[in-house]
């Protein structure tokens, strides 16, 4: 098997004290694209928030192995030079930061000191990934996220994701507020990105960008579980359908979280 | 007469001091009335800032410095803040109180520019400088330390813009203050007649950690009809040095005044910057950054008083704070009444990054008139958690997340500056500063 491996464990998550996730277990080789899909208030973005060590997020229970390593023992810099990455569904802005100047330290941040990239390398390859992404190139200089417009927080978010090229990505509703341009956009620069190697965890609540990016595996939450595996065929299911079989198959009155 | 703490200057010297530099008549009446107020008048009282016990009173009057034939006869830390790349041709280095180097573009020169230090203007342009000598900006009354430094004023440039000149290269001022006793008490005229325009960078640099003195800066910047002035400092003296700083601009109609101040300092300061939007349409931007760290105290005060129609200010005052170090950033924007469709706006924004350290930020909006806008924005915290998991997600480590937050927090007047080398040498002092 190429790439890495990303274990999740009875993975357990509060946040002030409430819990969220109550047991989740999931595999994502490398090579795969998985598909998180469910209702809002489910956990799926506390799941993404959860493996990248957001400071609100406590783990009170399980295990997030990387490769057989504890990522949960890392600290968050640590995991993103482990490996994983994470698209965020509400990016920081920053004032007075370029986008080009974070995104140089962040690909220099997974290289070795003394092998820093060349800063005509690295401007190359950030044009000819903006021009994939249909990215204005003064965005380059522009300080980080710091007004940008939803549509352009999802493409530089996409640009990252390209340029660090991780082992494996979660990535967070990268498709909400996005129109179908933007969307086609976005499904472009991730599928680039596929190869053997590349694991990747999306969570999306629609359909819609799985129309565009195929998934190998499909996953349902709810009640901050997974609570049903399936192949592409079971998004198209869930579009067809909405998410009231399912409940309905399990038991499930309320699918949220606080049920 | 009681006097709290005497000087230790009198009449005599400070005739003899005017006498020795051949200063017009004016001036050494000017010295000589601002002596005797000075041991009447009281000290200024910056908000919540006692500086009563502060230093600005003993320390060596008068130094010269040994001038230079060329810049490569300077230290590299003076060095250090000229353009290598793009020589500078208008220039004024002065050394202690005496002009080291001074070079003006003779193109400028040909189109009526005056770049001089203010020891020459006085001789050469006596009638002019008096015209707006602490006259329509800063008055020799208004306390003890405007006095003081009207009496002793020993350095300092002159910069002088005929109508309509636009001046395309950026013009830099070095105030180097080598002896480590010396004061600077600089005094910096600006003036731009209608429709002209210049960018001006100057910056105050010692080296005294131990040894004591006291630096009195006052600078009036004169904007005329339609006239731009874009001013930007870099205060950078060293611990042993008290700091009051004084630099206040005087806008009339159509014209626009920005400021880009990066205060530096190590030493206990008091720094007013104020802008009186006189004309209608008149336009100021004053941006200051400031760092505190070890015991250091800092009063810094912006403010605009909007006197012209439609006229428009925005303030901004950005603040790092570490160790034990404390400061006061007050923020004032005021409308006065018949200053309709004018507009205030300001942002104070001080980062917390030691428990111990102290920042205040004050945001005041004094209006007297209905029809204008206004708005301010003020915090005091520390590095944002969130930004810092965002940065660290990218592999950044947590210092690096900080630095580069930190950076970017101070950049709005670092990106202001318009020579190169005084940028670089910011963000330099900035990273010594913090880390």
């Amino acid at each position: 098997m190429a790439g890495s491996t990303l274990e999740i464990k009875d993975l357990h998550v509060e946040i002030e004290g409430q819990e969220i996730l109550k047991g989740v277990n999931l595999t994502i080789n490398g090579g795969e694209f998985h598909a998180v899909m469910g209702p809002n208030g489910t956990g799926k973005s506390t799941l993404a928030s959860a493996i990248m060590g957001h400071p609100k997020y406590e783990v009170t229970k399980g295990e997030v192995l990387l490769d057989g390593e504890n990522v949960l023992e890392m600290e968050v810099d640590e995991r993103a030079q482990a490996g994983l990455f994470l698209a965020m569904q509400y990016p920081s802005e920053i004032s007075g930061v370029t986008n080009s100047d974070f995104l140089r330290s962040s690909v220099n941040a997974h290289r070795e000191e003394g092998d820093e990239i060349s800063l005509m390398k690295f401007i190359k390859e950030m044009d000819a990934k903006m021009d994939t992404l249909d990215m204005d190139k003064n965005m380059a200089q522009r300080y980080l996220n710091e007004g940008f417009s939803g549509g352009e927080k999802k493409r530089n978010e996409i640009l990252q994701l390209m340029m660090i090229q991780p082992a494996i990505a979660i990535l967070d509703e990268i498709d909400s507020g996005l129109d179908i341009d933007a969307l086609k956009v976005v499904a472009k620069g991730i599928n680039e990105m596929r190869n053997d190697a590349f694991g990747c965890l999306i969570i999306t609540h629609y359909q819609r960008l799985l129309n565009y990016i195929t998934p190998d595996k499909v996953h349902v939450m709810m009640q901050g579980r997974v609570v049903k595996s399936g192949g592409p065929e079971l998004s198209q299911r869930l579009e067809a359908e909405g998410y009231d079989w399912i409940k309905q198959e399990l038991g499930i009155e309320d699918e949220t979280v606080n049920a | 007469m009681t006097v709290e703490v005497s000087l230790p200057y009198d009449k005599e010297y400070i005739s003899q001091f005017s006498q020795g530099q051949n200063e017009p008549e004016w001036m050494k009446n000017l010295r000589l009335s601002a002596l005797e107020k000075s041991e009447s008048l009281p000290l200024p009282k910056p908000d919540k800032t006692n500086i009563s016990k502060w230093n600005f009173t003993e320390f060596d009057h008068h130094v010269t410095g040994e001038r230079i034939e060329s810049l490569d006869e300077l230290p590299v830390e003076i060095k250090d803040f000229l353009d290598e790349e793009k020589e500078q041709q208008n220039l004024v280095i002065q050394r202690n109180h005496t002009v080291a180097y001074g070079t003006i573009d003779q193109k400028l020169k040909d189109q009526g520019v005056i770049f001089t230090d203010i020891g020459t203007a006085l001789r050469e342009h006596s009638e002019l400088v008096e015209k707006y000598y602490m006259n329509d900006a800063v008055h020799m009354d208004e306390h003890r330390l405007t006095a003081l430094h009207a009496a002793l004023m020993n350095g300092g440039i002159f910069l002088y813009v005929p109508k309509n000149v636009q001046i395309e290269d950026p013009i830099q001022a070095i105030f180097w203050q080598e002896n480590p006793k010396a004061s600077l008490i600089n005094h910096i005229l600006v003036v731009a007649e209608e429709n002209s325009s210049v960018t001006y960078v100057e910056n105050h640099i010692s080296h005294n950690k131990e040894e004591k003195t006291s630096a009195n800066i006052v600078t009036e910047v004169i904007a005329k009809d339609g006239a731009k002035v874009s001013f930007g400092a870099v205060d950078n003296f060293e611990a042993g040095t008290t700091v009051y700083a004084n630099r206040r601009g005087v806008a009339y109609r159509d014209s626009v005044i920005e400021w880009a101040l990066g205060q530096m300092n190590e030493g206990d300061t008091v720094s007013e910057n104020i802008t009186h939007l006189i004309g209608d349409n008149s336009h100021s931007n004053a941006k200051t950054v400031a760092i505190g760290r070890g015991k250091q105290k800092q009063n810094f005060t912006a403010n605009i008083t909007h006197f012209g129609k439609g006229s428009d200010g925005y303030i901004l005052q950005h603040g790092v704070m570490k160790d034990k170090a404390s400061a006061i950033f007050n923020g004032i924007g005021k409308i006065e009444h018949g200053a309709s469709k004018s507009n205030a706006e300001q942002e104070s924004r001080v980062l917390m990054l030691s428990s111990d350290a102290r920042g205040d930020a004050n945001p005041i909006l004094l209006i007297d008139e209905d029809d204008v806008t206004a708005g301010h924005a003020a915090s005091v915290g520390r590095v944002d958690p969130i930004q810092l998991y965002y940065l660290m997600s990218r592999g950044i480590s947590k210092f690096e997340a900080e630095r580069l937050i930190i950076h970017g927090f101070l950049a709005p007047v670092v990106n202001q500056l318009p020579v190169e080398a005084v940028k670089r040498q910011l963000k330099q002092v900035i990273e010594r500063k913090v880390y």
